[in-house]
């Protein structure tokens, strides 16, 4: 009886050491860019696609005559950042050439779906503010549109 | 009184004083001729046999204790049958493929005096190993390079096991082994291609974290990923890299697992591996070659073969 309290205090213990080594590989503060960040008034967006957040917050604002929605640019795919082609209209993927459209549709390449889209909402001044945590995406697969839900674009 | 005196102090402090210098001329006269002797015969001096242990002289038991007694060769056995340096059969590509790992180990602790790991200075380190640090073009390029032939080997290493049956009773279990010591082989490449921190390795690893994003269970968007509440921020992408993006966690954390925790772990598993060809008989080799002098001819009888290896 009390070899196996023992030996169920070591495997305890193992135990408890293996979840720890576990929850050691995550850790709780990040020091990753904020996923929640300001681009400004809708008056400051032309018709098209706007680049300026690109490099800092990973997102394309596209301004359409009746709606702004913004890209989040990463590719259905495998998860690279495409490049917009004003040349061409088109953005292309350089890893595996997935094209999508001058509104992130895919239409060639191996993207199964088009590009997510991030929530947008007015704050009470008037800016645009955008979360690239919160995604909505156009899964034909799945049988699932977000593009017109509320978040997903704003009109204008 | 003088006489007495001077006898008292012949048997007594001066006398023994004097006695000492003399006894002390003749050991030192001893020590050196030992040291004149040791220097002429190293092999017989006490600081020889406490660094060797073994006698050096060639009798076959010395021979044998020579690898068995030593703890760097005593992995490899004492004998080795002499079909398995058969180079036609086994190509010899496992012992390259280790030999690359110690080339890759070698070459790699000399890199890491100059890397740092870090997103800032990761890409100019390379930079400055390329053209600034002496012999550091040669030592990156002979890194890339091991690495490169180290995965064409082990996979002619695996393909020359098959084909030649070498998986069968008894090393079934050497096999599974060595699929694993594979996957390390791999894991370790493409740990150490996010290294350099440039296009071709940042890119890589973002793929292949994505993919990890897709494994069943454990992933954000993978089977049932949503039933155990998995999220970007806690699913088995985000213990990979620290994070939920491709950022200065992710160099980390390659670093340690291509430095240090997968080399570690393969190097248990090489041990085991060629323990285990060891233990299982050897290199399965082709089958051996008769001399004559091994070919029993008795009067009426087939000549009876004796295998070299025992083996059945």
């Amino acid at each position: 009886m009390r070899r196996r309290v023992i030996w169920g205090m070591i495997y305890g213990y193992l135990g408890i050491n293996l979840l720890m080594f576990l929850r050691f590989f995550f850790p709780r503060a990040l020091y990753e860019p904020n996923t929640i960040f300001n681009i400004g008034y809708p008056a400051d967006f032309s018709i098209g696609i706007d680049q300026r957040f690109l490099m800092t917050n990973r997102a394309w604002v596209v301004r359409e005559p009746d709606r702004i929605f913004v890209i989040f640019a990463r590719c259905t795919h495998l998860g690279c950042t495409p490049e917009w082609k004003p040349a061409e209209n088109k953005f292309k993927c350089p890893c595996h050439g997935s094209g999508y459209d001058s509104e992130g549709v895919n239409f060639e390449g191996p993207a199964p779906r088009p590009m997510d889209r991030a929530k947008v909402a007015i704050d009470p001044t008037g800016k645009i503010i955008v979360d690239t945590s919160k995604l909505f995406m156009d899964d034909p697969r799945a049988g699932v549109n977000q593009f017109n839900d509320t978040g997903a674009y704003l009109p204008v | 009184m003088a006489e007495e005196n001077g006898e008292k102090n012949g048997k007594g402090l001066f006398g023994r004083v004097r006695k000492d210098i003399n006894d002390l001329k003749d050991t030192i006269k001893e020590k050196g001729k030992d040291e004149l002797e040791g220097l002429k015969e190293p092999e017989k001096t006490q600081v020889f046999r406490s660094i060797f242990r073994v006698k050096h002289d060639e009798t076959p038991r010395n021979r044998a204790l020579s690898v068995l007694s030593n703890v760097f060769f005593h992995l490899h056995p004492a004998k080795v049958n002499r079909d398995a340096v058969k180079y036609k059969f086994t190509w010899g590509m496992g012992g390259i493929t280790f030999y690359l790992f110690i080339v890759l180990t070698f070459t790699g602790v000399l890199l890491m005096f100059y890397y740092h790991p870090s997103k800032v200075q990761a890409f100019r380190d390379i930079l400055y190993l390329e053209n600034d640090v002496p012999f550091g073009k040669l030592l990156r390029n002979m890194h890339r390079w091991a690495a490169h032939l180290m995965i064409i080997a082990v996979w002619l290493h695996m393909f020359r096991v098959f084909l030649t049956g070498s998986y069968k009773r008894p090393r079934e279990f050497n096999w599974c082994i060595g699929v694993l010591l594979m996957v390390l082989t791999l894991l370790l490449s493409f740990t150490g291609y996010l290294l350099p921190d440039d296009q071709l390795g940042f890119w890589a690893v973002t793929v292949g974290t994505n993919m990890a994003r897709a494994t069943p269970l454990l992933g954000t968007e993978g089977p049932f990923g949503a039933l155990l509440g998995m999220t970007p921020y806690n699913d088995v992408r985000f213990a990979l890299l620290g994070g939920s993006i491709v950022d200065a966690n992710a160099l980390l954390r390659a670093y340690i697992w291509h430095c240090i925790a997968i080399p570690l772990i393969a190097s248990i598993f090489m041990a085991l591996h060629f323990w285990r060809v060891r233990k299982d008989g050897g290199i399965s080799g082709p089958a051996p070659i008769m001399l004559e002098s091994e070919i029993k001819e008795e009067k009426g009888h087939r000549p009876v073969i004796l295998r070299p290896s025992g083996m059945v």
